[in-house]
């Protein structure tokens, strides 16, 4: 073969396109580790949840709901105003803002289950300095204890009081046997709320509070217009609390 | 050429060279630093990752496993080999180290680092008032 300028030019193209075949082609062929989503995760586009304040509208049926939950996220109880609550019983008057002089007596005297409302437009999360405290596509507020350093602010922003700070080690205050081992403590020094049972949804699981409630409460996907709590909210009359404030909560009161 | 005050420094030089040394004095003679012996799963033989990979990497595999799994919502880990496992300290790791003293501790003391994984994970052990 005579050394041209037009064969030599051959040559180096072939070599450089073999190359570039040689080595997409490993790259394919090597298996990447990483992270998928579980297959039987539940899955939505907006997480909420309606709670029918006419089956649970006593502090003993609320309480039923705040130990299942407290059971399964080893929530301590602290006999002390620096108590750390993810659901707990209130009054129509500390719940809502639309207290009437004078009405319906049955409503305003039943206790009402608080809880973190997930909103649309979380105030904590726009203040946490570490982004501790996030949101989630599915509109859940989730909190990395791992990155909380405990200044507070979002207790400060949150108009519902649903965050409480550990002034004191928790596990001090825990039934250290009868823990649920497959999830973690906090430690002191950093703020806690209800995570609306992020664990429990990746395993296909309701929430733990749905599922003590025998049907009062009721978890679902807001944008999916068949769900069940879609069909809740068409049927009943329904109210969230403070919704002046724009933060469009994601848990709604039936009354 | 002459060394002023030369006793007080030659004494002060071998003093410090004495106190210096104490740490090679105090060690000759003794047994090199040998890895701890760590209690291995009995009924599992393959980690995650090869051994190899998991003495190296385990920090930054738990490290990258916590944000896959809080922050990004995946909670399943596909290995090298394409195999799955769900990614939990407390569920998955600790179901084959059934003993934190007898696993993490050990080399963990020896090369005294103090992670804070504890602070909020339980061990398998239980805890202790």
């Amino acid at each position: 073969m005579s050394h041209t300028r037009r064969n030599f030019l051959k040559f180096m193209g072939l070599a450089a396109a073999g190359l570039c075949a040689g080595s997409a082609g490993s790259a394919l062929a090597a298996a990447e580790a990483g992270p998928v989503r579980a297959a039987d995760a539940l899955k939505a586009k907006r997480w909420a949840m309606v709670i029918d304040t006419t089956k649970v509208g006593t502090k003993e049926t609320i309480d039923v709901l705040a130990k299942a939950c407290h059971h399964a996220h080893n929530v301590p109880d602290i006999p002390t105003k620096q108590n750390v609550k993810w659901i707990w019983a209130a009054s129509y008057d500390e719940a809502f803002d639309q207290p009437n002089d004078h009405g319906n007596d049955a409503m305003e005297k039943r206790e009402f289950a608080l809880l973190c409302n997930h909103c649309t437009h979380p105030p904590c999360v726009r203040v946490c300095p570490t982004q501790a405290t996030f949101q989630r596509p599915d509109g859940i507020v989730a909190m990395d204890y791992h990155r909380c350093i405990g200044c507070r602010y979002c207790m400060a922003a949150c108009p519902f009081g649903a965050r409480s700070f550990n002034f004191m080690e928790p596990r001090l205050y825990l039934d250290l046997n009868n823990l649920n081992k497959e999830f973690p403590t906090r430690m002191r020094g950093v703020v806690e709320k209800c995570n609306f049972c992020v664990d429990r949804l990746a395993h296909g699981k309701q929430p733990a509070c749905v599922e003590a409630s025998n049907g009062a409460l009721a978890f679902g996907d807001l944008s999916d217009p068949n769900s069940e709590v879609r069909k809740l909210l068409r049927e009943h009359y329904t109210i969230r609390r403070k919704p002046s404030l724009g933060t469009e909560p994601g848990v709604y009161y039936i009354i | 050429m002459k060394l002023y005050n030369g006793g007080k420094i030659i004494t002060g030089l071998v003093i410090f060279l004495g106190l210096f040394l104490t740490p090679l004095a105090y060690n000759a003679g003794k047994a090199a630093y040998s890895q701890p012996k760590l209690k291995l799963p009995v009924n599992e033989k393959e980690c995650v990752e090869s051994k190899e990979y998991m003495r190296k990497n385990h920090m930054q595999l738990l490290d990258q496993w916590r944000d896959w799994a809080l922050r990004d919502g995946k909670r399943v880990y596909v290995n090298s080999k394409g195999k799955e496992f769900e990614i939990s300290l407390q569920k998955t790791c600790m179901k084959c180290h059934t003993n934190k003293a007898e696993f993490c501790d050990k080399c963990h003391n020896d090369a005294s680092v103090s992670p804070y994984c504890w602070d909020c994970h339980i061990q398998p052990e239980g805890l202790k008032k």
